[in-house]
């Protein structure tokens, strides 16, 4: 047991009424942390895509100008980061990922998210539809920042965020559950934070 | 005394807050009285973790600022929206406890009797931590070796560690460079250090020198590249770079 | 947020290995440069410990606290070691 830090409490501030709203073992921080497993990817706009793709099977991919022009949304939503601290209220511009999944024929039941940089992380397909996913271009009204993920990343805040890929370009159908690169690392496959899966085998 | 200062078991032990300096008006130096040191080598670091009552753990390098042989001693810069500087500079009382594990460190080390070629520091901001131990420890070990410091800070009263520098003896040339603000009439050099200062106040790579950098990442990687480009092979050149408060660490920031 | 270096996880290093580790010499199994574990680029504060080459960017080593237990990836890694 580690001794106390006599008048050290961090810098968390749960706000009143935030119960319910913040799953066991997290934290309330009114920042927004900057975590990263590799240097900051700086794509230009004009080289940018984000593509869905398959084995043996359509694929599509659309160019910066081709998904700023579909139907997009403004999220608010709780996150929630594996390392324990919660944001609650964000606020995201998004084009929803059923609008981009539409487009493509599929019939399969895992997607694997794949980002610049080599980042992956795999989510099962219904995770990433009926309104639980988007690919988010803005934050807080003003373009996504190339550290927060930008210019485009996924949004899922149902999962820890670790699944909410920065600098995303894609998403790989799939038809089994592989896992991406965190998972391989120990993380959970699934990632729950109401049920506390952290971990591989939680 | 190296097999002593790196212990095979690295366990977190309790410390006693003993003394308090504050350097700067964002900088204060923590003198720790700790029961268990087994002493420590110049340049190594320590690493602080801090527990809340909830359970909640915070964890920071620091760099041992004082000599092997004096108290364990760290210099820690405040940043404004950090989690762990704000309460180590400003909360923190003597005769607080603070758990810590150490020594760390093999590589950014120096000993008295390394090496025959010239000594050549070179600190940005908080990054003179390790180097003041360093030169302490060539004070105390009587070496005579030649020694340049070039120290970047952004201005005057940010220089930590002044009077003590301004005092060196004659074996040991500092060079300042401030980056932002001079006062009137300043002599000394302004601005980034760059090639040019490098080219200048750097012991040419011909006699052989071994070269400390350390400060922010960025610091680091400008001076590192430019010794390169000066002649300095690559492993005469040891780095160690600083998040944001004064250790390796890692910003005080984030989670 | 900067990447730092080897040394800032020397206390990690010396937990896992229970030794001094960041003089060291590592070898990357991508493109063969090697040099001390304290040159090579690390990222903290992620959901792990991310140590990449600093010549070629790919994954050296990957550290993950799994409840109280140190998980150690390696295989970034061709070599590490003394010398």
């Amino acid at each position: 047991m580690s001794p106390i830090s006599r008048g050290f409490h961090g810098r968390r501030r749960t706000p009143a009424g935030a119960e319910g709203r913040v799953p066991p073992g997290q934290y309330v921080t009114s920042d927004f942390p900057v975590l990263s497993a590799g240097p900051t990817p700086h794509t230009p706009l004009e080289k940018w895509t984000f593509s869905i793709t398959q084995e043996g099977g359509p694929s599509k991919s659309w160019s910066w100008t081709e998904m700023r022009g579909l139907s997009a949304e403004t999220v608010t939503a709780d996150i929630h980061c594996v390392t324990r601290w919660s944001k609650l209220d964000t606020e995201w511009q998004a084009v929803s990922l059923d609008t981009l999944l539409a487009q493509v024929e599929h019939d399969a039941e895992y997607v694997m998210a794949f980002s610049d940089g080599g980042y992956t992380t795999n989510l099962p397909l219904a995770d990433v539809t009926g309104g639980q996913a988007w690919l988010a271009f803005g934050y807080d009204g003003k373009p996504l920042e190339p550290e927060h993920g930008g210019p485009a990343r996924l949004l899922v805040p149902h999962l820890y965020f670790w699944k909410s890929a920065k600098w995303v370009r894609g998403l790989e159908l799939r038809d089994d559950d592989e896992p991406g690169f965190w998972e391989t690392y120990g993380y959970h496959m699934y990632g729950d934070p109401w049920k506390e899966q952290r971990y591989a085998g939680d | 005394m190296e097999g002593t200062a790196v212990r095979g078991r690295l366990t977190w032990q309790v410390a006693t807050v003993s003394q308090l300096i504050d350097e700067t008006p964002s900088v204060r130096t923590i003198v720790l009285q700790v029961p268990d040191w087994a002493g420590h080598r110049a340049g190594q670091h320590l690493d602080v973790r801090l527990t809340a009552e909830d359970g909640y753990s915070a964890e920071r390098s620091y760099s041992i600022a004082s000599a092997p042989g004096e108290p364990v001693a760290i210099t820690v810069e405040r940043l404004d929206d950090g989690e762990v500087s704000p309460y180590l500079t400003g909360e923190l009382q003597v005769g607080d406890e603070l758990e810590l594990r150490g020594p760390i460190g093999g590589y950014f080390v120096w000993d008295a009797d390394h090496d025959r070629g010239p000594l050549m520091l070179l600190a940005g901001g908080s990054g003179i931590a390790p180097l003041r131990s360093i030169l302490r420890q060539r004070e105390h070990s009587g070496s005579m070796v030649p020694t340049r410091l070039v120290y970047s800070s952004r201005s005057l009263p940010d220089v930590i560690y002044r009077g003590e520098l301004d005092r060196c003896d004659g074996g040991v040339e500092v060079i300042y460079t401030l980056t932002r603000q001079q006062p009137p009439g300043w002599s000394g050099h302004a601005g980034r250090v760059d090639a040019a200062l490098l080219a200048e106040a750097t012991w040419p790579a011909s006699q052989d020198p071994i070269a400390f950098v350390c400060g922010p990442t960025s610091f680091v990687e400008t001076v590192a590249e430019g010794l390169v480009g000066l002649g300095y092979p690559a492993r005469r050149v040891k780095t160690e770079r600083f998040g944001a408060t004064g250790g390796p660490g890692g910003p005080d920031g984030g989670t | 947020m900067e990447a730092l270096d080897g040394n800032a996880i020397g206390g990690l290093l010396q937990e896992v290995f229970g030794t001094e580790m960041t003089n060291a010499t590592g070898m990357c199994g991508t493109c063969g440069a090697a040099g001390p574990v304290a040159e090579c680029v690390v990222y903290l504060r992620a959901p792990g410990t991310v140590v990449r080459c600093r010549n070629c960017g790919y994954v050296l080593m990957v550290f993950v606290k799994v409840r109280d237990m140190n998980c150690v990836d390696l295989r970034g890694l061709a070599t590490l070691g003394r010398g």
